[in-house]
């Protein structure tokens, strides 16, 4: 059983992850780089001068190309730890008989997205260099909150039965968001405002489709090598 | 020595139940840890190398 989990965990997180590394390389990292010019002071918007305006375009990703090496290896690792939670949900609701397929993959993979992404996005976005934030401690806690709420909300809404689990559910799914993330009383940020909404954007999708291949990639190896 | 042979014809049965419950177990674990190794370890050097992977997958490590 251990070993099922084991590799059908690390072939799903190597492809996801690599796929996640590249799709992060063409539509997310080129952000990331254009917000720490603003970071570094290389640019300014809303300069002292009074213009409101500075110069819009990415450093292309070929400037340092050793650079994006580690960050991918990183993003094999994250998805490697997501594809272990995922395969270990997936392993335990085969238990109580809810047969695998493509299909449930793909769910499995939304649910994921909306657990770690969607849901802590609505109350701590993905953050682009130059957003000075409050406190890190309180955000990793309530990001840990909404995650297990969400997670567990889920969990009741697919395999719950009767009416109480589905209410347990929707309350699970709003309480992080009723407590509230821990926010500034000022805005900070000093990049531009359309390129981090922009990164936002992307993020955001970016992980839609990685985590979606994640769902299918754990789903087609733990039905593979349960076969073999 | 009836009860014995039935002792012995279940025990496989339980410890594959509970192998299969550790499997589970210890594969959140991993998971947890390869999680937080990547995404929160704040040791400059983890920091630096995952920098752009932390931000483009939001986790609040900064």
């Amino acid at each position: 059983m251990l070993k099922h989990i084991l590799t059908s965990a690390v072939f799903a997180g190597i492809v996801a992850g690599l796929f996640a590394a590249v799709i992060n390389l063409w539509a997310v990292i080129p952000m990331v780089m254009e917000g720490e010019l603003y970071e570094s002071g290389e640019r300014v918007h809303f300069a002292v001068d009074g213009s409101p305006q500075s110069d819009a375009g990415s450093p292309s990703i070929m400037d340092d190309p050793a650079r994006h090496l580690m960050p991918a290896a990183f993003s094999v690792v994250t998805f490697t730890g997501y594809a272990f939670l995922m395969i270990a949900g997936m392993a335990l609701a085969e238990r109580y008989g809810h047969k695998l397929t493509m299909r449930q993959g793909l769910i499995w993979g939304l649910c994921g997205f909306i657990t770690f992404q969607l849901a802590p996005a609505m109350g701590m976005p993905p953050q682009l260099p130059a957003t000075p934030g409050p406190e890190v401690v309180p955000r990793q806690l309530w990001w840990l909150l909404t995650i297990l709420c969400t997670a567990t909300a889920l969990g009741l809404i697919a395999f719950g039965r009767g009416v109480w689990p589905m209410v347990l559910a929707a309350v699970l799914l709003f309480a992080p968001h009723i407590i509230g993330s821990p926010r500034l009383d000022t805005y900070f940020g000093f990049a531009a405002p359309e390129l981090a909404a922009h990164f936002v954007g992307s993020a955001l999708a970016a992980t839609a489709l990685t985590w979606t291949m994640l769902g299918l990639c754990c789903a087609w190896f733990w039905v593979k090598l349960q076969q073999d | 020595m009836n009860d014995d042979v039935k002792v012995i014809a279940q025990s496989p049965d339980t410890a594959k139940v509970d192998s299969g419950l550790m499997g589970i177990a210890g594969a959140i674990m991993l998971g947890a840890i390869l999680l937080f190794s990547a995404g929160f370890a704040q040791a400059t050097v983890m920091h630096d190398s995952s920098h752009d992977m932390r931000h483009a997958m939001a986790f609040p490590c900064h």
